[in-house]
């Protein structure tokens, strides 16, 4: 593997990845901001899209060989606490870190403003792990689990009941939204 | 319902791209991600190891080297911190074809709840950056690595996080967006 090519391929990678970010709109704080507030359904079509089609080939590919999975460690109270500190965040700041990067470069300073507040969260965490590894990220820690170990179910059933459920969501949530554009006129 | 969300892009342009087809692009990245790279789609490991850079002139350097987490997370030049660097060069490059690129001091949502001051907004988007941050880290990634990476992957840890992080930020949201 030469050198370009292994700067270039993450690049692009990246650069898709920034591109449908932008092209998603979910960019946008508005965008994010009325997600949690049950306004746009945006960021929630994206990701339950996301999660159905890229696992469905992820699974395929896994199957075939062709890659394994990296999944991480179930440190459930690290987990659950790191979520909460993030669903605050996401709200406050409007972004998640992803986004942020892409509403930083589409001209949006206060992304710019809230990625150095990232920085200084990094920095803090850096300084507080060893007493966060000693005190919470071993608390019912259940190592790299899958939802298909814990219960038996296997992947395939899993996917096509994600598939089926993500497709009701969002054929509820387009039906509500047409009526409500036609109720706007 | 999302003409009025992105109301203020319209003015210079539009993005029609359905947010299904943005969701399946996504997806197969991550086949390509997976497969081809061996890495899943994901930002805030490589925004840690890029972070342990402007730690050196707070901290010192013999801090930062002698830290324990940037010990197992050293700053180095590899595929997730180029995959980072790529993601403002992909939205730029759509925010300029797609006519969508401006100037955003203040969002329309912050406006309409919390005023027109640019301060008020720089110091909440600070402190929710450092609470984003610190909270990727100690769940052990963000909405990419847990939400779409680990979702896809039916990692128990990542649907935890999905869960916790959505049940806490309808909360939070119903409490900043209350009518006073």
């Amino acid at each position: 593997m030469t050198s370009l090519t292994s700067i270039a391929g993450p690049l692009l990678m990246g650069a898709v990845f920034g591109y449908l970010l932008q092209q998603g709109k979910v960019t946008s704080c508005n965008v994010i901001e009325n997600q949690f507030r049950l306004r746009d359904f945006t960021v929630l079509k994206v990701m339950g899209t996301a999660i159905v089609v890229g696992g469905i080939g992820v699974l395929l590919l896994v199957d075939t060989g062709n890659t394994k999975y990296y999944v991480k460690d179930a440190n459930m109270l690290a987990v659950a606490l790191g979520a909460a500190l993030f669903g605050i965040g996401m709200v406050v700041y409007g972004y998640c870190p992803g986004t942020a990067l892409g509403a930083i470069a589409s001209g949006s300073v206060h992304a710019a403003v809230g990625a150095f507040g990232m920085i200084v969260g990094a920095i803090l965490y850096a300084l507080s792990f060893d007493w966060v590894k000693a005190h919470i990220l071993n608390v019912w820690a259940l190592g790299k689990v899958r939802l298909p170990d814990i219960t038996g179910v296997p992947d395939g059933v899993w996917f096509v009941a994600l598939a089926i459920g993500a497709g009701a969501f969002f054929f509820w949530v387009e039906a509500s939204e047409s009526r409500a554009g036609r109720l706007r006129g | 319902m999302t003409d009025v969300a992105v109301g203020g892009a319209r003015k210079s342009g539009r993005i029609d791209w359905s947010p299904y087809l943005v969701g399946a692009g996504i997806g197969i990245l991550s086949w390509v991600a997976f497969a081809g790279f061996g890495d899943p789609l994901g930002v805030t490991t490589a925004f840690s190891r890029i972070a342990s850079l402007f730690a050196v002139p707070v901290i010192g350097s013999d801090a930062v080297a002698a830290n324990s987490y940037w010990k197992s997370m050293p700053l180095k030049w590899d595929y997730g911190v180029w995959f980072l660097v790529g993601i403002p060069l992909g939205a730029f490059l759509s925010a300029v074809i797609s006519g969508t690129w401006r100037l955003e001091l203040v969002p329309e949502v912050w406006r309409e709840r919390f005023g027109p001051s640019v301060f008020k907004r720089f110091v909440a988007a600070f402190l929710g950056g450092i609470v984003i941050m610190y909270g990727a880290r100690l769940a052990g990634g963000c909405t990419s690595g847990h939400g779409i990476s680990g979702g896809l992957q039916l990692a128990l840890s990542s649907w935890l996080f999905l869960a916790v992080m959505f049940a806490t930020g309808l909360m939070v949201s119903r409490i900043m967006f209350r009518k006073a």
